[in-house]
């Protein structure tokens, strides 16, 4: 079991963040992907693969300022 | 003082004008606000509020980088004013903020910020303040810093555009990343961007960014 953004989600083996994050349907261009309070750069997202256990933060940026 | 005459800055000795700029700060934080520097990515919006309010709390270091120059559009919710308009805004903030303090020390670099140039430009600062208006420099800062220095804090602002919904807006921590705003209102033709929101998030970035030199951390 992997927490993401909070809801707890099965985990199973060779799950790399891409595929995490087309499971939760994050399709956002812009997004900040952090594990267990580690940041993920987006060039890692296919080999990065997530642990069993790991708290995943996915963060929506937005424009503005 | 004699009426309609300004205030002689050298009419009192330095450590006499620090005496009364920290007298109602909570007791103890001047030590830190004036040794530890902050950085400050993009002078617009967020970041001319995040530095008026960090000079104001007693913060002495900043650097602050952004290759823009004022524009009237950008009078209704940034520290400018109109007189500075066609100016490099890193050197007109960097005048205003002197104003609020003569002793402050402000590198002002007028620089595009990439992946490539980030760390270094900032890197000796002991916490980064994300102040850019586009999601995708947001990204490209916050990867670059967190990569660099995954030890130091950055705080970083998402979702501050339209009116009201006060209650929305939030600080949350992921590690040490901090993101203030709703999360939510990007900024749009339909949903523009104005003084109050954007200065509420900005606070709330300073806020988190005193807090963090005072305590080493931040609580929600």
């Amino acid at each position: 079991m992997i927490s993401v953004n909070e809801q707890p989600l099965a985990w199973r083996e060779n799950l790399s963040v891409s595929e995490l994050l087309k499971i939760c349907k994050y399709s956002f261009p812009l997004i900040i992907v952090k594990i267990d309070g580690e940041i993920v750069a987006k060039s890692e997202y296919e080999k990065f693969m997530v642990p069993d256990g790991a708290n995943v933060s996915v963060i929506h940026l937005m424009s503005g300022g | 003082m004699a009426e309609n005459t300004k205030f002689d800055i050298k009419s009192i000795s330095r450590s006499e004008f620090e005496t009364q700029f920290y007298k109602r700060n909570p007791p103890g934080s001047s030590g830190a606000l004036k040794t530890k520097k902050v950085a400050i990515a993009g002078a617009g919006g967020l970041g001319s509020n995040v530095a008026a309010a960090l000079v104001r709390a007693g913060v002495y270091n900043l650097i602050i980088a952004d290759f823009d120059r004022i524009e009237l559009s950008n009078l209704n919710r940034q520290q400018f004013f109109y007189e500075q308009a066609g100016l490099l805004k890193v050197a007109a903030l960097k005048e205003n903020l002197l104003k609020i303090n003569p002793y402050i020390n402000v590198t002002a670099l007028s620089e595009k910020i990439s992946a490539e140039n980030a760390a270094a430009i900032f890197g000796e600062a002991d916490l980064l303040v994300e102040a850019f208006d586009r999601a995708e420099m947001k990204a490209m800062l916050i990867e670059a810093w967190c990569t660099a220095y995954p030890q130091k804090f950055i705080v970083a602002a998402s979702g501050l555009a339209g009116t009201g919904r006060c209650g929305l807006i939030k600080t949350s921590v992921y590690g040490k990343l901090v993101i203030c705003g709703d999360q939510r209102s990007e900024a749009s033709e339909a949903n523009g961007l104005i003084a109050p929101r954007v200065a509420m998030v900005a606070a709330m970035q300073a806020n988190c960014a005193v807090e963090i030199l005072l305590t080493g951390g931040v609580k929600i």
